[in-house]
């Protein structure tokens, strides 16, 4: 037994490794794609007050006017130190009331994270309706394959990941806000509130996102139980006279499990990172709104901190999903 | 109220606190109560109480006539009464203004507000190198000195009889003096309502403070909450669920089905917001005046109200006063579209086929690339070729604005004539964005400035209309409504204000449940 486990933790350690590297690689791009948006922080700041000794001045204050490469260390250096600096929009701030303040300074961390706790608690509560729903259904739809049942899950599901977010949650307002109000259409939540509240608030947002991710999970758990279906030990499982329903939750699930973990790890990701949409339109505060707010005033240190959490928690649940795949499987546990 | 002139109240404004103490006489009826939910576009998660930041609704709604007053207020019916300062005097040329002070007003924290303040407050705008959009309002005043607690005697490099209007600005709120950076940073003035959360781009509560000098003409709601909602659908969507009590900018798309909800009542007022079209009149071909007054005759005016403000606005007439200044000149002859006037000054300029590049993005105003379109297809019919260039909104206001010889913009207007001139039309000014410099025109501007009489400022911003009118370089075709709406359940004075949306910006103010 040692030995596998001691296996386990190289590769874990040696995808994490690779995760840094993908992360560095990412962080380049970011770097590169921020700077490339036209305009900055400066003249979107300024609006129609953009006169050039304005820009120029603020430019300079920021440090914009220095070269992309010197401003990219600083920024890696000040990252890797934890310190994702101070947003752009609180530097001027600063400088509007002077350095004597002794008030505390807003950084980007302290912007971003109570932004994120939100995002995590409705990606939290999607993945706690989606997951199981997904997975079930998956199980049902393998069980009465080609009923009548598999094919209107199937429909359903896959008309609501046909459709552009923004108008299920339209629709989604339309039967549950405005025709029967059962959920505020306006998630306006906010530090201190009721838990229960809190949940009332997030469940339109919440189930918008669950159509958007349930169809692949559902039939990424059908297309994998079904492929194992016709494997002998379960025509074994069968024969022995098993109830379908048992051959395929103890015999057929545990072996489907690494192509149904990816798949979930996958969306996971996605309800933390596609959030956009969601949030603009039922005014969430979380990170995706906060992502839209800084692209368009150009605030740079948030929208790169914003990009490197995204692609961090992409990276993170990928490995997850890999690192459980493994252990879910004994052929991938026991490399030769 | 209406029989006081404007002048009696801007030479001494003795009677503005007695009027603000008494009251509209609908306000008998409002009653104390109730928490008012606003939904606002405008939110950035850049903002904060720095007055001299804000431009956008959010903001704007927050600071002044709520968490923070200014020294005078535009009143709903226009005119102006004293908000911090209780009333004011001139000397003869308009030069030396004295002012006072409101006694017995306490900031949020307990201080009490006095000359001190008016003067720190002031300089935050006038102080060498400070970045305050409201620099070249208050850049006039060359000295401010204390006469005693409640008295301050501002004096002006040159007269100005609108000084008083200019203090109303929403940027220039007091602050208390010695302690501006933590009232920056928690909200701490003299308003109705006090800060109790504020989330940049999300979210202020505000309380009604116990005891106030507006108490029985204004600051009826209990609690106001204002969330930042950018997305207009999302914006009316929380109106017609009944989540927020009353929202700004309505989309005229579902403008329709707002006015046929029994709940919500939707309020529109025509203020000076306007949206130009400024030619720099130094520039070839814009210098020829039958150029000008070629390609003024060539757009159909109405046609853009239906088409773009979808029927929300009313046709202008390429000056930018409009029908909320006090000295709006409504009997100029509307410049029309016109094909034979517009052939005549195209013959009478001499330059034959005439090709003109418009540049233009949405940044400059909701619609304005399809204003532009129909301003193409409408001049095509007479033979004038505008070509439409479109520019990206990103960068418009530095790269287009001022810049090209013909693009777009808009101003939400000025209170007073004089204000509104000096922001775009005076010679030499940053934002004179048709590089307008006409000897007359200027020489009536300074003239204006510093006439006390009424009845000249009248004669003369008549004439500087039409100046503007029948020979400037903007093409104004049209006034923008400002249209908010807002629950039946709510009521409100007399008038509403047609200075900003939403009633002036004043509704936590102004405001009540029925």
């Amino acid at each position: 037994m040692h030995k596998p486990v001691a296996g386990l933790i190289r590769i874990i350690l040696q995808r994490l490794l690779l995760g840094l590297l993908t992360l560095f690689a990412v962080s380049i791009i970011i770097f590169i794609a921020v700077n490339a948006l036209p305009g900055d922080f400066a003249e979107s700041i300024l609006g129609q007050g953009a006169t050039a000794e304005a820009v120029n001045a603020i430019r300079e204050q920021l440090g914009l006017n220095e070269s992309p490469l010197s401003r990219y260390f600083s920024w890696l250096s000040g990252v890797l130190r934890g310190d994702f600096g101070i947003p752009m929009s609180q530097a001027l701030f600063q400088s509007f009331t002077g350095a004597s303040t002794g008030g505390e300074v807003v950084t980007v961390v302290d912007q971003i994270v109570p932004r994120l706790k939100n995002t995590l608690f409705l990606a939290g509560v999607s993945a706690a309706i989606s997951v199981p729903l997904a997975v079930t259904l998956g199980i049902l739809t393998a069980l009465y394959r080609n009923t009548a049942f598999d094919k209107a899950m199937n429909v359903s599901t896959l008309s609501a990941i046909s459709s552009p977010e923004f108008f299920l949650a339209y629709i989604l307002i339309l039967f549950l806000a405005v025709l029967n109000p059962v959920f505020p259409s306006l998630s306006n939540i906010f530090p201190g509130m009721e838990f229960s509240d809190r949940l009332n608030k997030t469940m339109l947002p919440a189930l918008t996102l669950t159509l958007a991710v349930t169809a692949q999970m559902m039939r990424m758990t059908r297309a994998a139980i079904i492929n194992l279906l016709a494997s002998p030990y379960i025509e074994m499982a069968r024969l022995k006279g098993l109830s379908p329903m048992r051959v395929i939750v103890t015999h057929a699930l545990p072996n489907a499990l690494a192509p149904i973990i990816t798949v979930v790890a996958l969306n996971l990701a996605y309800l933390v990172t596609g959030v956009v949409v969601v949030e603009v339109v039922f005014v969430y505060p979380g990170i995706g709104q906060l992502f839209v707010d800084s692209v368009k005033i150009r605030d740079i240190p948030v929208v790169q901190a914003c990009c490197l959490i995204f692609a961090a928690v992409y990276i993170l649940l990928n490995l997850t999903a890999d690192i459980l795949s493994i252990i879910s499987n004994p052929r991938l546990r026991h490399p030769k | 109220m209406s029989q006081i002139s404007r002048r009696s109240l801007l030479k001494t404004g003795v009677a503005a606190g007695v009027l603000s103490a008494t009251g509209l006489p609908l306000r008998a009826q409002a009653k104390r109560g109730g928490r008012l939910r606003m939904g606002l576009n405008g939110a950035n998660t850049s903002d904060s109480w720095d007055a001299r930041t804000h431009s956008d609704a959010f903001m704007i709604n927050c600071c002044h006539g709520c968490v923070f007053d200014c020294l005078t207020e535009v009143g709903p019916d226009g005119q102006l009464r004293g908000e911090l300062a209780e009333s004011w005097e001139a000397s003869p040329d308009a030069k030396v203004w004295t002012f006072k002070l409101r006694q017995g007003v306490t900031f949020h924290n307990g201080k009490a507000f006095g000359a001190d303040d008016v003067l720190e407050s002031l300089a935050m705008h006038t102080a060498e190198g400070a970045k305050s959009a409201a620099q070249p309002i208050v850049s006039a005043i060359s000295e401010m000195k204390k006469i005693n607690e409640h008295e301050v005697e501002l004096t002006l490099e040159a007269g100005n009889a609108d000084f008083p209007f200019l203090l109303s600005d929403y940027h220039i709120v007091m602050f208390p003096a010695g302690q501006v950076d933590e009232a920056i940073a928690k909200g701490i003035g003299t308003g109705l309502y006090e800060a109790v959360s504020f989330d940049p781009g999300v979210r202020f509560v505000g309380k009604r403070v116990a005891s106030h000098y507006k108490d029985g003409s204004a600051g009826w709601f209990d609690e106001i909450e204002y969330i930042a909602i950018n997305d207009t659908s999302a914006r009316m969507n929380a109106l017609m669920t009944g989540q927020v009590d009353a929202v700004n900018r309505i989309d005229f798309k579902t403008e329709p089905l707002m006015r046929a909800n029994p709940r919500i009542t939707i309020f529109e007022v025509t203020g000076n917001q306007h949206y130009t079209l400024p030619m720099l009149s130094n520039v070839a071909p814009f210098d020829n005046l039958d150029v000008r007054l070629a390609l003024k005759h060539a757009v159909d005016r109405q046609e853009l109200v239906d088409k773009i403000l979808q029927g929300h606005g009313a046709v202008a007439n390429d000056h930018p006063i409009g029908p909320a200044n006090q000295y709006y000149a409504a009997d100029l002859p509307q410049i029309e579209y016109d094909p034979d006037k517009v052939k005549f000054h195209l013959d009478k300029s001499g330059i034959g086929e005439l090709n003109v590049d418009l540049h233009i993005a949405n940044a400059a105003f909701n619609g304005a690339i399809d204003a532009g379109q129909l301003y193409q297809s409408s001049a095509k019919k007479l033979g004038i070729n505008i070509n439409v260039v479109q520019e990206p909104d990103d960068g418009y206001w530095s790269n287009v604005w001022l810049k090209k010889p013909w693009c777009a913009s808009y101003y939400s207007g000025r209170a007073t004539e004089d204000w509104m001139f000096a922001t775009a039309y005076e010679a030499g000014v940053p934002w004179n964005e048709s590089n307008w410099d006409d000897p007359r025109f200027q020489e009536l501007l300074y003239a204006g400035r510093k006439e006390l009489d009424s009845d000249k400022r009248r004669v003369i911003y008549h004439e500087m209309q039409e100046i503007l009118s029948t020979r400037g370089s903007t093409v104004i075709p049209m006034y923008a409504n400002y249209v908010d709406a807002a629950s039946s359940a709510l009521a409100h004075g007399e008038n509403i204000g047609n200075n900003f949306q939403m009633d002036g910006s004043r509704m936590a103010e102004r405001w009540w449940f029925a």
